[in-house]
């Protein structure tokens, strides 16, 4: 009887040995991907019980911490949160999204810079802290979008940014939520029923579209296009054949902007065709020039680069690559598949603005330790380097034709006072389909302090009409600020 | 027994060693008790002079009661015993005693409600008691043989003990439990010994038959296996029949079912040494599982939260938790499950440090996922010492079966050894998503009288039986040439 007690006390130590294996391979290997994985409320709920940092835009708390009553643990508050609430994003009980969470470990206090400050705290018994972190947002002009945006009852989203800084001086998304909604600790039954309601909601509120939604940027792109033509000898003079409907090489047509006529069909300048946003002019450039130096430009200027983190994560914008002659003649002018999110084309208007240098767009000002000193102060980098100071100047000549020349297609945007430069955008999205409505621009053209991308989704009117007013207001709010 | 020479143990006794691993058992649990107080508290825990006198001297006691009633029984036997006995009570303390420090009133008394170390100790005398019982009467294990289907009614009375109206009590969705007095007990922590007791008495007697008697399948002139014939598959057909009908459909105690089964298995394999029975038990089992899946919805529910634990709908997420047409409507999730798993992830390879942990992220973690509640505050390391100790008992009782003598014994010896080790890797195996969650309780760990008792008695069984296989052979009392006197 022995053997087969042998053979039992072996598979009985089998047993335990594949125990073992197990325990070592979750607590040892897969113990990283556990913690962090999103059903894992602990590497938040832990958080429940510290206070953390406020979030502070123009001077007022727009996101806080404060304790519950006879508990141990903290509520997240949020002030003006549909204002907001895309930017702060939102700290719940079972996750975090936007700010919160890209800058979670300055927010709890548990990044690396302020551990020494920690330690000290334990050491004198004073309750961890986290930093408080001061906003590039300024209320008015982000007032001025939302209220723009709100008056057209469209769903879109509008960015303003300081060209010479990268600094994000509006963010706006609309339909827009509340995060107080989504982030009671006490009331779990709620919040779910919250966030449920905002899940299913069609029109995707809890998206934030300036930042993670990309669209076809249309006629907005022709910038990108000039560039490509500028820095490859050409000049705002240089013509291109410009008939009213174009023949692309692959077959298929393409026509000008509600069937009309840039320059009675002869050859026209790139200047004007900026100017009144001529279509198969601009198709044209794009097939002379190719898809290589398209792609090239189009990556000079952000396109193309996944992983920008400011420090919110961004949708990566797309410039198609593996094209014929008739899809490359459309992505001259923002069609095909062409993407870009909001923060994009604001950043195109930016680098023209700011003599060709692309600036890394940045939300946080300034990161402040609970004792008031300054860890982290954001702005000056350069992403990179769009194009060169002079097709800038003449980029910039031939946007200001866009609100102030005789075929002005986008002179709602004007500013009494000084000189305006912009570029209207009309993206068709199918057949049948409302198209998407962009204005992208900076003022003043001399001195620029702000630049801003505004899409209306659906608006099914002109970039002119609809997306150029909400630009303009949201200019006005920088400058006169 | 051709080889039985070399399975033989020296008498050695080793006291003094047991002696020495036992103050360093009752000393880890001291010193885990104190970690818990310093690191909840900023204090020793008020009571530790207490638990180290009356635990410290439980154990030397049990100790003292070996070296005097069972001299050469296994000496690893005890200590490991208490090593697990302190760590589980160690654990309580920290999850419950050590969390009522601002606690008063009415708040307290329903935090003592559902346990404590306390609890545990008075459990530990008593069982150590019942254990000194035992090591005293039952001079002789083989005279358990004599009452094999007393020992099945009794292991089938026990089980089914709950199943009567007033009496038993469905706690966490187990039909497993009888309440006398306020004491919840679980029965079937008794029954697995009975049915040990009587696998042992019957398979001894039934030996030949089953393991002889065979219809050999061949295809030409290959060998297939030796299948049984038909009537003697009764036996089997009686315990599966048990195993599933009862246990599984009508008490959903899951975990009672496996761990028969699997003890029947291989006290079978044990008895006759052919691999047919374990295959012919294998395809019955998990045949019967495979045809009731669809039927039996508490056994979906176990299969699904098993193997699609970290589906949201499984898991159930925000966005299902008031959806009734999401899986997690009918109010099962596998959220005890990944959350046991999260607190092992954070335990990480040296753990947090008893309490400095957060187990009460996991729901009841004080029951079966108190292996989670070790993961997280004792590491990967911590744990690895809980399943060599757990290993270790079983490997000692597997030995003392080789080195018995008698069948019933080596039955009984290897039956209970390997209920040990299958009662751990289904409960710890559950935890740790190894296989579906059943429900059972970590010998001599987990919280609980009847489990406690249960492991003691066990515990007692093997110290008893080490001791007679261990002790030297009785000497002559008189010289060569008169008739020798064993005594017995």
């Amino acid at each position: 009887m022995n053997k087969p007690i042998r053979r039992l006390a072996v598979f009985a130590m089998a047993l335990f040995g594949v125990l073992l294996l197990n325990v070592t391979y979750i607590q040892a290997i897969q113990a990283e991907d556990l913690q962090t994985h999103p059903f894992n409320a602990r590497q938040f709920a832990d958080r429940m019980v510290q206070p953390r940092g406020p979030i502070i835009i123009g001077g007022e708390k727009v996101a806080y911490s404060k304790k519950i009553k006879n508990d141990d643990k903290y509520q997240r508050h949020y002030e003006n949160g549909q204002n907001y609430g895309h930017v702060t994003g939102a700290f719940t009980p079972i996750g975090a999204t936007g700010l919160e969470k890209a800058d979670n470990a300055l927010l709890n206090g548990s990044d690396d810079r302020l551990v020494v400050r920690n330690f000290l705290d334990m050491l004198t018994g004073k309750e961890q802290q986290g930093a408080s972190l001061e906003l590039t947002i300024q209320p008015k002009a982000q007032q001025a979008a939302i209220d723009g945006l709100g008056a057209t009852g469209k769903r879109g989203a509008a960015v303003a940014l300081d060209p010479t800084t990268g600094a994000v001086l509006a963010s706006a998304s609309l339909p827009s939520y509340d995060p107080s909604d989504i982030s009671s600790v006490t009331n779990d039954k709620e919040r779910a029923a919250n966030f449920e309601r905002l899940e299913k909601d069609e029109s995707r509120p809890m998206v934030n579209r300036a930042f993670s939604e990309t669209y076809f940027p249309g006629s907005t792109f022709k910038i990108v296009t000039a560039a490509a033509a500028l820095e490859n000898g050409a000049s705002p003079d240089s013509t291109q054949e410009a008939p009213d409907e174009l023949t692309l090489p692959q077959g298929g047509t393409l026509p000008n902007a509600g069937g009309g006529s840039c320059n009675g069909g002869s050859p026209d300048t790139l200047s004007h065709s900026i100017e009144m946003s001529c279509n198969t002019s601009m198709a044209n450039w794009a097939i002379s020039l190719g898809e290589g130096k398209m792609e090239e430009q189009a990556k000079k200027f952000g396109f193309n680069t996944p992983g920008l983190k400011i420090p919110t994560d961004i949708a990566t914008s797309k410039y198609p690559t593996g094209l014929n002659g008739s899809q490359l003649g459309q992505t001259g002018i923002g069609q095909f598949d062409v993407r870009a999110t909001p923060l994009q084309m604001a950043m195109v208007a930016g680098a023209v603005a700011n003599g060709g240098d692309v600036m890394k767009p940045y939300l946080v000002e300034e990161a402040k330790a609970p004792d008031l000193s300054r860890i982290e102060k954001g702005g000056g980098e350069t992403l990179t380097s769009a194009v060169s100071s002079g097709t800038a100047d003449s980029l910039k000549e031939m946007m200001i034709g866009v609100t102030e020349g005789a075929d002005a297609s986008g002179p709602n945007a004007k500013i009494p006072g000084m000189q305006v430069a912009g570029k209207t955008g009309t993206a068709e999205t199918g057949e049948g389909a409302n198209s998407h409505n962009w204005f992208i621009s900076f003022a003043p053209a001399d001195d620029p302090q702000v630049a801003v991308a505004v899409v209306v989704e659906n608006g099914n009117a002109s970039g002119g009409e609809v997306a150029a007013p909400i630009a303009k207001s949201m200019m006005e709010a920088v400058i006169t600020q | 027994m051709t080889n039985a020479l070399s399975t033989q143990l020296p008498p050695v006794k080793r006291r003094n060693a047991e002696l020495v691993m036992v103050l360093v058992a009752v000393g880890i649990t001291l010193f885990a008790m104190i970690e818990t107080g310093l690191t909840r508290n900023g204090e020793l825990p008020g009571d530790l002079f207490l638990y180290g006198g009356l635990f410290g001297g439980l154990a030397i006691l049990a100790h003292v009661f070996i070296r005097f009633f069972a001299p050469y029984a296994d000496p690893l036997l005890l200590p490991l015993a208490v090593l697990l006995n302190g760590l589980g009570m160690a654990m309580l303390y920290r999850l419950f005693e050590s969390t009522w420090h601002n606690l008063s009133g009415a708040k307290l008394e329903e935090a003592m409600e559902s346990g404590s170390a306390s609890g545990q100790l008075q459990w530990t005398a008593l069982s150590l008691v019942v254990f000194a019982v035992i090591v005293y009467f039952l001079k002789e294990p083989r005279v358990l043989q004599r009452y094999p289907y007393i020992m099945a009614l009794g292991a089938v009375v026990l089980l089914m003990l709950p199943l009567i109206p007033g009496l038993g009590a469905t706690i966490n969705g187990a039909r497993q439990w009888v309440v006398v007095a306020g004491n919840s007990l679980q029965p079937s922590e008794f029954a697995k010994i009975a049915l040990v007791i009587f696998l042992s008495g019957y398979m001894v007697t039934k030996r030949d038959v089953l393991s002889l008697a065979s219809k050999r399948i061949k295809v030409g002139n290959f060998k297939i296996m030796d299948l049984p014939r038909m009537r003697d598959l009764a036996p089997m057909a009686v315990m599966w029949g048990f195993c599933i009908v009862v246990l599984v459909i009508l008490m959903n105690d899951l975990g009672s079912s496996l761990m028969l089964f699997g003890t029947f298995l291989a006290m079978i394999y044990v008895a006759t040494e052919r691999g047919s029975w374990i295959v012919i038990g294998l395809v019955a089992f998990f045949g019967a599982c495979t045809l009731l899946y669809p039927f039996v919805s508490h056994f979906r529910v176990r299969m699904v939260t098993w193997l699609d634990a970290f589906n949201p709908q499984v898991y159930c997420t925000d966005e299902f938790l008031n959806n009734p047409d999401a899986f997690c409507g009918g109010g099962s999730t596998s959220q005890q499950l990944v959350k046991g798993l999260f607190a092992l992830a954070e335990g990480g390879i040296t753990g947090t440090g008893m309490g400095g942990g957060k187990p009460a992220n996991v729901p009841e973690i004080q029951n079966d996922f108190i292996f989670a509640a070790f993961g997280e505050e004792l590491g990967l390391t911590g744990i690895m010492v809980m399943l060599l100790a757990l290993a270790l008992l079983a490997q000692r009782g597997m030995r003392i079966a080789l080195a018995s003598k008698e069948l019933f014994v080596k039955m009984f010896a290897s039956g209970i050894s390997f209920l040990i080790a299958f009662q751990s890797f289904v409960v710890i195996g559950g935890v740790t998503r190894v296989i579906p969650m059943t429900g059972a309780t970590i010998p001599f760990v987990a919280k609980g009288g009847s489990a406690l008792l249960s492991s003691y008695i066990m515990l007692a069984l093997l110290v008893r039986m080490s001791h007679n296989a261990r002790k030297p052979a009785p000497q002559a009392i008189q010289d060569e040439g008169a008739t020798q006197v064993f005594s017995r």
